[in-house]
């Protein structure tokens, strides 16, 4: 089937070729797979193990295709994801060829011959591509009348994933998955010929962040979530697009529910976020929506009693209103909305606290910060989106080389992990300057490539708080890697524990040329910074202390001139100590645990000892007790808004679950701010939107960045070493709590340090040791690993291993080490999960995660089992 | 060893030139191969230029003997001509293809012209690394391919700067763990790098990206025994045996109902006639039914064949393959469909499972036969039997699928009159203990 020549025939594209398939002439990249070259066309082959973001297999046969290659048509059918397209290749698709269509029905039924057929009772019944395609290209019966093999029904491969071995295709999917999307492989192939069977590996600890994607990505029912397995059929639930709640990360996302209740959720696809993926907290990490002692009305205390009882909305924000204002004029109130705001409901809080306040007594940093740091970002990160400077994923995959500093990509913004892992596949090398080989560095360094060479970054060591000045004194190796265009510097939100840190990246940026990309942990960090809720800025990135900005500002709120305080206001370490002094009368929280906070025993002296305090929480915190008023606000999936990655993408979102009667944060304070007679507009998050629309970004001056001088890391005297520490993804954090399967995949809590620092304080691994500092001790497993020596690593918020709250002390910051006692028999906690043989990290973090849930009142840790609220 | 090769037309047929030293008293020894001119070619290859002994190879005509019949000389040539990385050279020695008997025969009588051929291919591809993959069930060739390396060694042949030249060449002998597909070159090699053995996608080819993602020659053994061969007596003189496009002296390895089993060596292009000659005839007289050119993955032909040339094109005419020239020979004693049952049962049993076609089709077909031949089988099972094979056939990920439905179609093909049979039985619910002579189960 030779085309005849046209005159008009435009000429193929460079780097392109021309081919036809079924029999209409197309263009594509070369390279490019025939199964995509039709699926570009609308020709979709059907197909099995091929994935676009894995590298292809051939393993199941369902995409056969004829072949005419150079005029001379090939003897076999081939298969469509494997073969690239050529110069005038023809195809014949299953719609033009019979042989191709033959094929693929011998195969469809063939794949069928030991499949169970369970479709009326599996999860993926409904939308699975195995019963799509039988019912489109297959035969109506099967010839098969012997006998099938069948497995035990499901093994567990995780605790948060089952196998059904029976349902399973081989199409590798999975296992392509865990080797080469996430590094991670817990699961390989195993045995062979029809007893070949996916299981789990075993040189592997069978912990992943990323396992949930499987589940995702098996074509079949074989893989299944043990939280939402059984519970729903897919044509029973209602699908809404949304965007994860819980990291910077800004992961698009697929809330399926049904009569009120979110039944699972699925990674969105966005090619320029999160590709097809979700780490397992965004994609398991959702109950707590509808745990129990969810706050569904507003409390006031009871004057008499002191106790807090439920009140009518009219009651509390009076009450509230009138607190607040007593308290403003008093000696004023300060304001912590916490990282977990939409960009429209923080800024309702800058709003409020400028408005209703007459403070700028705001930021919602509730974790270790620095007033380097608000330099840092009024002068570097503000403002700054995809269009608009900012480095994006695309440029972290395209980068030579990338640097992280105070950044464990894996624990701290995963989808950035995937991404860098993705990179370093490729081409990118990347440098991580830190303590120890975590997995997560071991995974973006040392990569195999797809059947080529190895390409390999490096962990620069330094130790704990010398972050600032190893910046400025890189090796050359990495200094140069920096310097080829394109490269960037990734810093975490902890290099505020790092005096002269983000200085010292401002500086390497200036000598190597290399782009700066910030990455907070939580999802409000970004968004709440162009919002306005910093002592600093007000929405925009305006400067509190420029007046043209605040001219601006004043225009829009339709404030009289000079209206706006003129000076900047006090951090959240500021905010604190000023309650905790008396110089602050009031607190407007919002969600905010002090547990979070860098120095806990201040957050509640603060709110001991403050006039007033108006809480706006979910469920409870440490603030509720506290709290002279407590406004109930609605989780994300019963609102609408954005969420500013940390690329400074807008993530928005509409209302999932509607009508159910909770509010927002935006709306909750605009009805307070009219009781205090302000008007703040903020009534709904699309108000809000086209506030901030029409606001637009600040184009006036920005502020120098700083300069601060590196300090070198502190140096430990007899008996003492340096304290490592940043949160693991999976942790005590109060969002994942009541998901145990989840919880099952955490990282064991342990204590890493070096050989040399073992032998010198007598540890050895698994043995315990206790950490010490002024505000208490932590006691863990030891494990000795690669690091600098006199070093302790702990994470943050893992298990027993509470470092904010029991040390009052961060990275970098001198601690006492000390060999434990051995633990007495019985009490080790490594003792194995009897449903997880694969997994002692289990029940460790399981029973960390006890004290966390039973310190909330309410919530008896045995209620959120799955048939109470069913 | 010019006379052997030159047979006047009707004598002897045998070319003894593999073979030729497999007779002599401890053959396997270095002092036999040097006295026999063990390890002259190798001076005269480490003296010429690498580029020299591929065209060599190339202008000989020797092609594969590991079943495909690839021409060895194009192969070497599709190495990288400057090595940025390190090159391998890999013996196939894994010999898993049912009835075939040579390659474990040749290593263990004369080991040491396979290492010649090591050095001398891998001198020509500029590897300074050869692994040779034995089947991990031929435990005493190990032992004696261990033992003759050592030797090599020991005399300069292997190691540092060999025999002068400044070539270097390792060579590691790794047992393999059973797996039939372990055979397959992609699969060794996977297998080589301590993985599970499944085979690879190609592209890359093993010239391109082998073991450990570096360029790598596979070739089987008697492939590059032949080398130091072609090496001492010319591309011409090697041409004067086989035929036009398939030159060269080749082992058959006859095996089942014949007078004498063994291994014999005659120019490709021998038929099964000449062949049973040397063999001494049919076993007791009886009469040939069925056998098989190649192995198990090479259809099955009949009395019909006894004269088809057994070259690559001649199998190829005849509608079979050449593959090993291990050829099992069956009397009328045997039944087709039992035979053909056990095949599939191999088969079902070794697929590596990758692939649909195989992994699910010979787990059908398998179970298709085994009812047949338990008289519990039906007409239509037969067309099951050749549409599911139509189905494996050409859509597998590798050739073991395509040589699991040999034995099924060239069966049903030639006997399906044996087949129907066990369906008649059925019929008439007959419970007679015929036919099936040799199934001793
Ligand atoms: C299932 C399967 C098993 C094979 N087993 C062997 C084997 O045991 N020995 C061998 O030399 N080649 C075997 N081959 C062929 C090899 O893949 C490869 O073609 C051969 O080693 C190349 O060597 P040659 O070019 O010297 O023949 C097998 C192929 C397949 C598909
Ligand atoms: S479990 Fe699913 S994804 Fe994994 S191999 Fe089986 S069918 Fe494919
Ligand atoms: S990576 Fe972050 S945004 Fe994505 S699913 Fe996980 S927690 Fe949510
Ligand atoms: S044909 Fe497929 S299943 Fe069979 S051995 Fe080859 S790759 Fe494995
Ligand atoms: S989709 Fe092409 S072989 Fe599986």
């Amino acid at each position: 089937m030779t085309v005849a020549p046209e005159t008009d025939t435009p000429p193929v594209p460079e780097g392109y070729v021309r081919l036809t398939v079924d029999g209409r002439r197309i263009d594509a990249p070369k390279g490019e797979l025939i199964i995509r070259t039709a699926e570009r066309m609308g020709v979709v082959i059907p197909r099995f193990c091929d994935h676009p973001l894995l590298d292809p297999a051939g393993a199941c046969r369902q995409c056969l295709v004829e072949v005419e290659v150079n005029g001379k048509a090939m003897p076999k059918p081939q298969a469509s994801c494997t073969m690239t397209v050529a110069d005038g290749m023809v195809v014949r698709t299953q719609h033009t060829s019979p042989a191709a269509d033959k094929a693929q029905q011998g195969i469809m039924e063939l794949l069928l011959i030991n499949h169970p057929l369970d479709c009326p009772i599996c999860d993926k019944g409904g939308e699975c591509p195995l019963q799509n395609q039988a019912l489109k290209h297959g035969r109506s019966e099967s010839r098969f009348r012997d006998t099938k093999r069948t497995f035990a029904k499901p093994i567990p491969i995780t605790s948060q994933v089952l196998l059904d071995r029976e349902r399973c295709v081989l199409c590798q999917r999975c296992t392509r998955f865990a080797k080469q999307v996430a590094g991670d492989p817990f699961i390989e192939m195993l045995e062979r010929g029809a007893l070949q069977q996916v299981g789990t590996a075993e040189h592997h600890s069978g912990q992943s962040y990323f396992s949930g994607n499987t589940i995702q990505i098996c074509p079949v029912g074989a893989l299944t979530s043990t939280a939402y397995r059984f519970r729903s059929r897919p044509f029973d639930l209602v699908s809404t697009p949304g965007v994860c709640e819980h990291c910077a990360s800004g992961c698009s996302q697929r809330t399926d529910w049904r009569r009120g209740k979110v039944m699972r959720r699925l990674a969105g696809e966005d090619p320029e976020v999160n590709e097809e993926w979700n780490c397992d907290k965004g994609r398991f990490a959702f109950r707590y929506a509808t745990a129990t002692d969810r706050f569904t009305r507003p409390l006031v205390r009871d004057r008499s009693s002191g106790e807090l009882r439920e009140a009518s909305w009219t009651e509390a924000l009076r009450t509230a209103a009138d607190g607040l204002v007593t308290a403003r004029d008093a000696r004023g109130v300060g304001v912590l909305p916490g990282g977990r705001v939409t960009m429209e409901d923080a800024y309702a809080y800058s709003k409020f606290a400028r408005m209703a306040l007459g403070t700028n007594d705001i930021d919602h940093r509730a974790r270790v910060h620095s007033d380097e740091e608000l330099e840092f970002l009024s002068s570097t990160v503000v403002g700054t989106a995809p269009d608009a400077g900012g480095v994006t994923y695309a440029d972290l995959e395209n980068a030579p080389a990338v640097l992280c500093a105070a950044f464990e990509p894996e624990e701290e913004s995963p989808i950035v992990f995937l991404r860098l892992r993705k990179a370093a596949r490729k081409h990118t090398r990347v440098f991580h300057l830190g303590q120890w080989n975590s997995p997560g560095v071991e995974k973006t360094v040392a990569v195999a490539g797809a059947g080529g060479p190895l390409h390999s970054g490096d962990l620069l060591p330094c130790p704990p708080g010398g972050e600032a000045a190893a910046l400025d004194e890189l090796p050359a190796e990495a200094d140069e890697a920096l310097r080829q265009p394109g490269a960037v510097l990734v810093l975490g939100e902890r290099a505020a524990h790092v005096t002269g840190l983000h200085s010292a990246a401002v500086r390497l940026a200036r000598r190597t040329g290399a782009r700066i990309a910030w990455v907070p942990r939580r999802a409000g960090e970004r968004g709440a910074i162009e919002a306005g809720t910093t002592p600093t800025l007000l929405p925009g990135g305006r400067m509190v202390t420029d007046s043209r900005a605040r001219a601006d500002i004043e225009r829009a709120w339709g404030l009289k001139p000079t209206m706006l305080p003129d000076t900047p206001g006090r951090d959240t370490g500021g905010i604190l100590a000023a309650t905790a002094s008396g110089e602050l009368s009031g607190l407007l929280v919002g969600g905010v645990d002090p547990d979070d906070l860098p120095d806990p025993a201040l957050a509640r002296r603060a709110l001991e000892r403050a006039d007033f305090v108006v809480s706006l929480e979910m469920r409870p915190t440490v603030a509720t007790e506290r709290a002279d008023v407590v406004l109930p606000i609605a989780p994300t999936v019963e609102k609408s808004g954005t969420f500013l990655n940390w690329e400074g993408r807008a993530r928005e979102f509409a209302v999932t679950i509607e009508s159910t009667g909770s509010l927002p944060d935006c709306r909750v304070l605009d009805t307070l701010a009219v009781e205090m007679d302000v008007d703040l507009f903020t009534q709904t998050p699309a108000a809000v939107a086209g506030e901030l629309e029409r606001l637009g970004s600040h184009d006036g001056r920005r502020p120098q960045p700083p300069d601060v001088p590196a300090s070198p890391a502190a140096e430990p005297g007899p008996g003492q070493v340096l304290l490592a520490t940043w949160h693991q993804l999976l942790d005590n954090g109060s969002l994942q709590d009541s998901e145990p399967h989840l919880a099952g995949t955490a990282r064991p809590t342990a204590a890493r340090l070096s050989a040399r620092t073992a032998q010198e304080f007598g540890v050895r691994t698994g043995q315990h040791v206790t950490v010490g500092a002024a505000g208490g001790t932590v006691t863990v497993e030891a494990e000795v690993v690669d690091m600098p020596d006199r070093t302790v690593w702990l994470p943050t918020n893992s298990g027993p291993s509470k470092v904010d709250r029991e040390l009052g002390v961060g990275h970098g910051a001198l601690v006492d080490l000390a060999a434990d006692v051995p633990a007495p028999p019985g009490a080790a906690p490594a003792s194995p999960d009897p449903s997880r043989p694969d997994n002692p990290a289990g029940p460790a973090v399981q029973e960390g995660t006890a004290p966390t849930g039973s310190r909330r009142a309410g919530d008896s840790g045995g209620s959120h089992s799955e048939g109470s609220r069913a | 060893m010019t006379d052997a090769a030159n047979p006047p037309e009707g004598t002897n047929p045998l070319t003894p030139v593999l073979t030729r030293r497999w007779l002599s008293p401890r053959s396997w020894t270095l002092h036999t191969y040097e006295q026999l001119e063990g390890y002259s070619a190798l001076r005269t290859a480490l003296s010429a230029h690498p580029d020299q002994l591929i065209e060599l190879v190339k202008a000989a005509g020797l092609r594969g003997r590991g079943g495909a019949g690839f021409p060895a000389g194009v192969k070497w040539g599709f190495m990288p001509k400057e090595p940025s990385k390190p090159h391998y050279l890999v013996i196939n020695a894994d010999e898993g293809e049912p009835g075939t008997c040579k390659d474990v025969p040749l290593m263990m009588a004369d080991p040491h012209s396979l290492i010649e051929g090591c050095v001398i291919a891998a001198y020509a591809m500029r590897a300074h690394h050869c692994m040779i993959y034995v089947r991990g069930e031929a435990l005493h060739c190990v032992r004696r391919l261990h033992q003759a390396v050592r030797e090599a060694y020991e005399s300069g042949y292997l190691g540092r700067d060999i025999l002068g030249s400044g070539f270097d060449l390792d060579v590691v002998v790794h047992a393999g763990a059973g797996a039939y597909i372990c055979g397959e070159e992609t699969a060794l090699l996977d297998s080589l790098e301590g993985k599970r053995g499944q085979p690879r996608l190609k592209p890359p080819f093993p010239a391109q990206a082998g073991l450990y993602a570096c360029p790598t020659t596979v070739n089987n053994v008697e492939t590059i025994a032949s080398v130091p061969y072609v090496v001492n007596g010319g591309s011409d003189w090697f041409r004067t045996m086989g035929r036009e496009k398939s030159p060269g002296p080749k082992i058959y390895s006859l095996s089942g109902h014949v007078e004498n089993p063994g291994q014999y060596e005659a120019p490709l292009g021998t038929t099964l006639r000449e062949l049973l000659e040397l063999a001494g005839g049919m076993k007791d007289g009886v009469p040939l039914k069925f056998w098989t050119p190649g192995g198990s993955s090479t259809p099955l032909l009949t009395a019909d064949h006894l004269d088809v040339p057994l070259d690559f094109e001649g199998a190829t005419e005849a509608g079979t393959m050449l593959g090993t020239t291990a050829l099992m020979i069956f009397n009328e004693t045997v039944s087709v469909p039992w035979a053909v049952m056990k095949w599939t049962q191999f088969y079902e049993h070794e697929s590596c499972g990758k692939c649909t076609p195989c992994r699910e089709g010979c787990f059908w077909l398998a179970q298709v036969l085994e009812r047949m031949v338990d008289g519990r089988g039906t007409e239509e099972d037969i067309d099951t039997l050749l549409d599911v094979c139509d189905n494996i056939l050409g859509r597998s990920f590798c050739a073991l699928g395509d040589g699991a439905v040999s034995p099924i179609t060239s069966g049903i093909k030639y006997f399906r009159d044996e087949f129907l049979a066990l369906c008649e039985r059925n019929r008439s619910t007959e419970t007679a203990d015929t036919a099936l002579v040799g199934a001793a189960r």
